[in-house]
């Protein structure tokens, strides 16, 4: 009986013949973007190695672009040298590169899945730390550093220690209003940032079940947030159904061997993992980050903790977290204003995400002392918000909604949160600065945010 | 890469737990091609807006060794971080816990990583904060020494602690192996079901 952690681990692994050395593990799938790649292609060069095989690997921007209509024009010049520079490098190895207007571009962990190029069972790796998001495919994928985006290039595999493995249960149902956000970040407040370090989670429950694929790959995203090295879901009907007819996907008698091998991968019943945690979502509310990391977060219907409240150890962290929020000690988050709200991130940038966004924001308006960026995944996801009448939903409401890519949740372009602006975000991290030179974040999921940025303050749909 | 044998150096305290990849290099730092040229923006918003961090003050001007609480390194992927601590002088990090793809990263450049019980963490980050802490710190031993004599022994991967003590790193041994990930990854291929990245619309 084995996990299906287990499974790929040692499908992909060759064994180390030196003892203490650690596994080689085979890498099926990297993503490159412009932002942590472009320096492993030196790797290469001082070396004179030739780069290994292409046929794994894809390309795209998305860090550092900027989101205004005109965005070929890059004003800023290292970002436009980094563009350049992977451009050049894909031209020079034959890389596939999802430029501006290829219709694929987008966000690294919103294409691949879209793509069909996130398959399960796959080793998946990019230089970025949400490329978790791709295991609510089965699949194994972590992010890593840029040394390691040289290794694959350069081998096709990366030295890794065995993970260990945790099950986290969301058993129950969702209330209306609740989504997989408000799952994750719960986790995230109840573990801690650093609860998983060094573990694989695989993600189970009914709850989990029931999540449509960008419900899951929300959750799987968020895995880094509380450490994970990798989250991952087991694969079901729902993730065929998604996967089938997509542009990369198996065709034909192709399609029924995949399927049969994908089926294969599910975790059986009865294995065990190093540990396990359980939370039912039936009790929950929607979730809001209150401070400066993302177990920081609270029910929007909650107050901020007073210190006294929390474990001693937290308690200097929780101090300057609030000093910098501008938040007391037992004050409701509901009712906080806010200035800026940003629906978009490799967290909830996906069409679903637009969809349950513009339900709330539908024949309302953007509160007058509110920004709201919609900023699309990805130009399938922005056409696809076009198609089903979205993108006119967003702008009567008097929201910005703009070109494809990462854009205020890192803060790399020009789409920033001023200093002494509080946001409501659905991105992953809330970090000092993150968003921009003194700017605060709340994270929540995308109908917290639209209903906050018709309120002008945070408030949950329907609350 | 450069070997990591025995640093020596006054030790200087960042007695801040959880301290991201944020922290460490801010993103908009980021846009650079190079591996090199991070140093000078290390912990700038750290350095901005505490006056007592200890880039602030003069007596840690050219240290080699931090002192950190734990999970050290968490959030973003950035090896710039590692790049970025290198680049400023940083040879050793000591601290209780460190996220998983930071100590990586620090692995595949010679960053030493040394992790030691809380409880002795946090008297060397008061200790250090009070006064000129001078440490020892010995991979070859696995021993951190202080200057009036104390020692704290520490664990170490036996192939991390050869691959630094050698400045050799995991491109030159999964090269050695290359033949063997290529009868894998044939292996493997039996369950690869595209074989083309030109999209069939």
């Amino acid at each position: 009986m084995k996990t299906i952690i287990e499974k790929i681990w040692e499908s992909h692994v060759v064994p180390a013949n030196e003892s203490g050395a650690p596994d080689i593990l085979t890498i099926d799938f990297m993503l490159l973007h412009e932002v942590t790649s472009i320096q492993a292609f030196d790797l290469l060069r001082e070396r004179s190695i030739p780069l290994l095989d292409i046929s794994r690997l894809v390309a795209t921007l998305d860090h550092s672009i900027p989101t205004r209509k005109n965005r070929f024009d890059i004003y800023d010049d290292a970002a436009r040298t980094q563009v350049e520079a992977l451009r050049a490098a894909c031209a020079e190895y034959g890389i596939r590169l999802f430029d501006f207007d290829s219709g694929y571009q987008g966000i690294v962990h919103v294409i691949g899945p879209e793509l069909g190029l996130t398959q399960p069972g796959m080793t998946i790796v990019c230089g970025d730390s949400h490329t978790s998001t791709h295991g609510a495919f089965g699949a194994l994928a972590f992010g890593v550093g840029t040394s390691e985006v040289g290794h694959v290039l350069a081998t096709g595999a990366i030295l890794q220690r065995r993970p260990k493995t945790m099950q986290v249960e969301f058993s129950g149902s969702f209330a209306p209003g609740v989504y997989a956000k408000d799952a994750i970040v719960k986790l995230i407040a109840e573990i801690g940032i650093g609860g998983a370090n060094g573990h694989v989670i695989e993600y189970t429950g009914d709850a989990v079940r029931q999540m449509s694929m960008e419900q899951r790959m929300t959750v799987c995203n968020m895995s880094i947030e509380c450490g994970a090295r990798a989250g991952l879901v087991s694969p079901d009907d729902t993730t065929i159904e998604f996967l089938k007819g997509r542009p990369y996907a198996p065709k034909d008698a192709d399609w029924d061997r995949a399927v049969r091998h994908w089926r294969s991968l599910a975790s059986d019943p009865g294995a065990s993992y190093d540990r396990s945690v359980r939370i039912d979502v039936g009790a929950l509310t929607p979730m809001v980050t209150w401070g400066t990391n993302p177990e920081q977060a609270i029910s929007v219907d909650g107050t901020v903790p007073r210190l006294s409240s929390l474990p001693e150890s937290h308690r200097g962290v929780a101090a300057q977290a609030l000093a910098y929020t501008k938040l007391s000690e037992g004050q409701p988050i509901r009712g906080v204003k806010i200035d800026y709200a940003f629906l978009g991130s490799c967290t909830n940038g996906r069409i679903e995400d637009l969809r349950i966004a513009a339900a709330v924001l539908k024949g309302h308006k953007v509160h007058s002392d509110v920004t709201l960026y919609v900023v699309p995944g990805s130009e399938r996801v922005m056409q696809q918000a076009r198609d089903e009448g979205l993108v006119e939903v967003f702008e009567s409401a008097g929201a910005d909604f703009r070109m494809p890519g990462c854009s205020m949740c890192l803060g790399m372009n020009d789409d920033k949160v001023p200093a002494g602006k509080r946001c409501i975000s659905t991105s992953n991290r809330n970090f000092i600065g993150r968003q921009g030179e003194g700017s605060i974040t709340h994270l929540a999921s995308p109908a917290t945010v639209a209903a906050s940025a018709v309120a002008g303050a945070i408030t949950s749909y329907g609350g | 890469m450069q070997p990591c044998t025995t640093v020596t150096s006054i030790a200087a305290p960042v007695a801040i737990k959880d301290v991201d990849t944020d922290m460490i290099i801010p993103a908009q730092f980021l846009t650079s091609i190079s591996r090199v040229g991070f140093g000078p923006n290390l912990f700038v918003r750290l350095r901005n807006s505490r006056p007592d961090f200890y880039q602030n003050q003069a007596r840690f001007q050219g240290t080699q060794v931090l002192i950190a609480d734990s999970n050290f390194g968490c959030g973003s992927s950035r090896e710039h971080a590692v790049w970025a601590l290198l680049g400023a002088g940083i040879r050793v990090v000591i601290a209780p816990s460190f996220a998983d793809i930071f100590s990586g990263n620090s692995a595949k450049n010679g960053l030493l990583l040394v992790t030691l019980p809380e409880s002795d963490v946090h008297g060397l980050l008061r200790e250090a904060s009070e006064r000129d802490l001078k440490l020892t710190v010995d991979l070859a031993k696995q021993k951190v020494r202080a200057d009036d004599g104390r020692e704290w022994d520490f664990a170490y991967d036996p192939f991390r602690k050869h691959c630094l003590l050698h400045g050799l790193d995991d491109l030159d041994y999964l090269r050695s192996h290359l033949d063997s990930i290529t009868i894998k990854k044939a292996e493997l291929r039996t369950n690869w079901f595209y074989s083309s990245l030109v999209p069939n619309r």
